[in-house]
């Protein structure tokens, strides 16, 4: 399970995360949904450790990871596995040895499992026989989908997606979602899915979050998220460009 | 007048931070040096990295700067009929001072901004987060196996100047100016000593450690110059600057603590 409570994270005086309070259930999927430059990925960054909040808690299985340094925090990042953004797929291998990569240097594996292991990843994301390919001879999808292989292959309880769609065509969009989906029923593993696909995300998650202005406006099954009454959820899910969310440009027009 | 004196303050204050900020950088690589499990296979390929990258460089910077010294020296030399000296002349300002400065001004060009712009990459596109959230330590993978290859090239690279350019002397003395070649040679085997090859090797390694040092921090740290591209472009320029002036501040320290 994790919990996070009042999380507060600052950069150079804006305030970014003001006040996450946010449970999810072991097993359970959570789509974080919310604005561009919003703090999702602020967010994720601090549950892995890489930033350090200002104020509050993380709870994963009853450890406050905010507490943590060095080795106990290691062992608590080898729960997890997260697929960036970008895929930040290392430059200099292969397609086959960045997937290969988490498992030769975390788990002692022969080379003939290894290879097994590395080939049915990638065959699960459609990627069969671009085993030699590098990340500059593919396309973003294609970076995206092995760095998805690379996330899921050492079999995390905890897998944290920063937009693992973005920038997919819809056809893989739906068989990425149906990936992180049938993996989810094979592992079980405890989900956190920032996204801006709606409405495929709500196929894969069970509860979905909506945040806003660095809080959590809403939090609720997708039935409820897509039925509810608040004019910013409304708004968000309709895309439209009238309403209470602040448009961006509208703030900047303002300063 | 407060208001200067805050402000020279602060600024104090932050270079102080930004130094021990270095430092810490250093010792923990420093640590993680001694701290098993190795990255041997990392190390050779920094290794290649360096060398491969620098050979070319160092091959012409040597042999014309032996060119050239050989050049100027003996027309000195040649007022006071001491033309024999040319020789340990070139040698030594070689061994001594111009190999391991300039060999380490060379591969700080040539590698070290790579390295930064390699690391700094990394680091924008999330490639260094990517290591931390596997639970493995980017000391480990990016900075040690370079600091280590620093220190073992920079002193082959410097031997590899210092012969080149000692032969590029030659070229000029004997095939050009007419020195004889047993007085050339014979000359640096009697004034050249072990202490004065191992000046040159302290300096090297300690170049080595400087350049990758600084190198690394940049890359690893390019955030804090500036965002993506420019960010990196800014670093690369800034490491490149800071190492060649911390080589050359540094040559002058240790010259005259070894001397």
């Amino acid at each position: 399970m994790i919990e996070i409570i009042g999380l507060e994270k600052s950069f150079n005086g804006q305030k970014v995360l003001n006040g996450i309070n946010l449970r999810i259930e072991h097993g359970e999927i959570m789509a974080v949904i919310g604005r561009s430059g919003g703090g999702k990925s602020v967010l994720l960054k601090n549950i892995i450790g890489i930033l350090k909040p200002d104020k509050g808690s993380i709870i994963i299985d009853g450890v406050d990871i905010t507490k943590l340094r060095g080795r106990e925090m290691d062992k608590t990042r080898q729960k997890l596995g997260v697929l960036f953004q970008g895929g930040a797929l290392f430059d200099s291998m292969t397609a086959y040895e960045n997937v290969a990569f988490p498992l030769k240097e975390k788990i002692k594996i022969g080379k003939k499992a290894l290879q097994e292991k590395v080939s049915k990843a990638l065959e699960d994301v459609g990627l069969k026989g671009m085993e030699d390919k590098y990340p500059s001879e593919m396309s973003g999808g294609m970076r995206k989908r092995v760095a998805l292989a690379r996330t899921l292959i050492t079999e995390p309880r905890i897998v944290l997606f920063d937009e693992p769609t973005t920038g997919l065509d819809p056809i893989l969009l739906n068989s990425t979602h149906k990936l992180i989906r049938c993996t989810h029923e094979t592992h079980g593993f405890t989900g956190i899915v920032i996204s801006h696909e709606i409405p495929e995300i709500f196929d894969i998650s069970d509860k979905v979050a909506f945040l806003y202005r660095g809080a959590i406006e809403e939090v609720g099954t997708p039935d409820e998220i897509k039925r509810s009454s608040n004019p910013m959820v409304r708004q968000f899910l309709t895309g439209s460009s009238e309403g209470p969310v602040e448009l961006l440009c509208e703030k900047e027009t303002r300063r | 007048m407060i208001n200067l004196l805050r402000r020279l303050g602060s600024r104090a204050l932050s270079f102080l931070k930004r130094m021990g900020h270095m430092l810490m950088f250093l010792l923990n690589s420093i640590y993680y040096t001694f701290v098993p499990p190795f990255k041997f296979r990392l190390l050779l390929k920094q290794i290649r990295f360096f060398g491969n990258k620098s050979m070319i460089v160092i091959l012409l910077t040597g042999s014309f700067t032996g060119m050239v010294m050989a050049l100027q020296i003996y027309h000195t030399l040649n007022k006071f009929g001491s033309e024999a000296l040319l020789g340990p002349a070139v040698a030594l300002s070689l061994i001594r001072e111009l190999g391991p400065v300039l060999s380490a001004l060379m591969v700080t060009g040539r590698a070290g901004s790579a390295l930064t712009a390699e690391i700094g990459i990394m680091r924008i596109s999330e490639q260094i987060d990517a290591l931390v959230s596997m639970a493995l330590n980017p000391m480990r993978y990016l900075i040690v196996p370079n600091i280590i290859a620093a220190i073992i090239v920079f002193p082959l690279l410097a031997a590899i100047f210092d012969v080149i350019g000692i032969y590029g002397g030659y070229i000029i003395a004997v095939k050009l100016l007419g020195l004889s070649e047993g007085t050339y040679f014979s000359q640096i085997d009697i004034f050249v000593e072990w202490k004065d090859v191992k000046i040159g090797l302290y300096k090297s390694i300690s170049f080595g450690i400087i350049v990758s040092w600084i190198s690394c921090y940049k890359g690893y740290f390019t955030e804090e110059t500036g965002f993506g591209a420019e960010g990196v472009s800014r670093s690369t320029t800034d490491a490149v600057v800071m190492s060649s002036v911390l080589i050359l501040i540094w040559d002058y320290f240790l010259g005259s603590v070894l001397l």
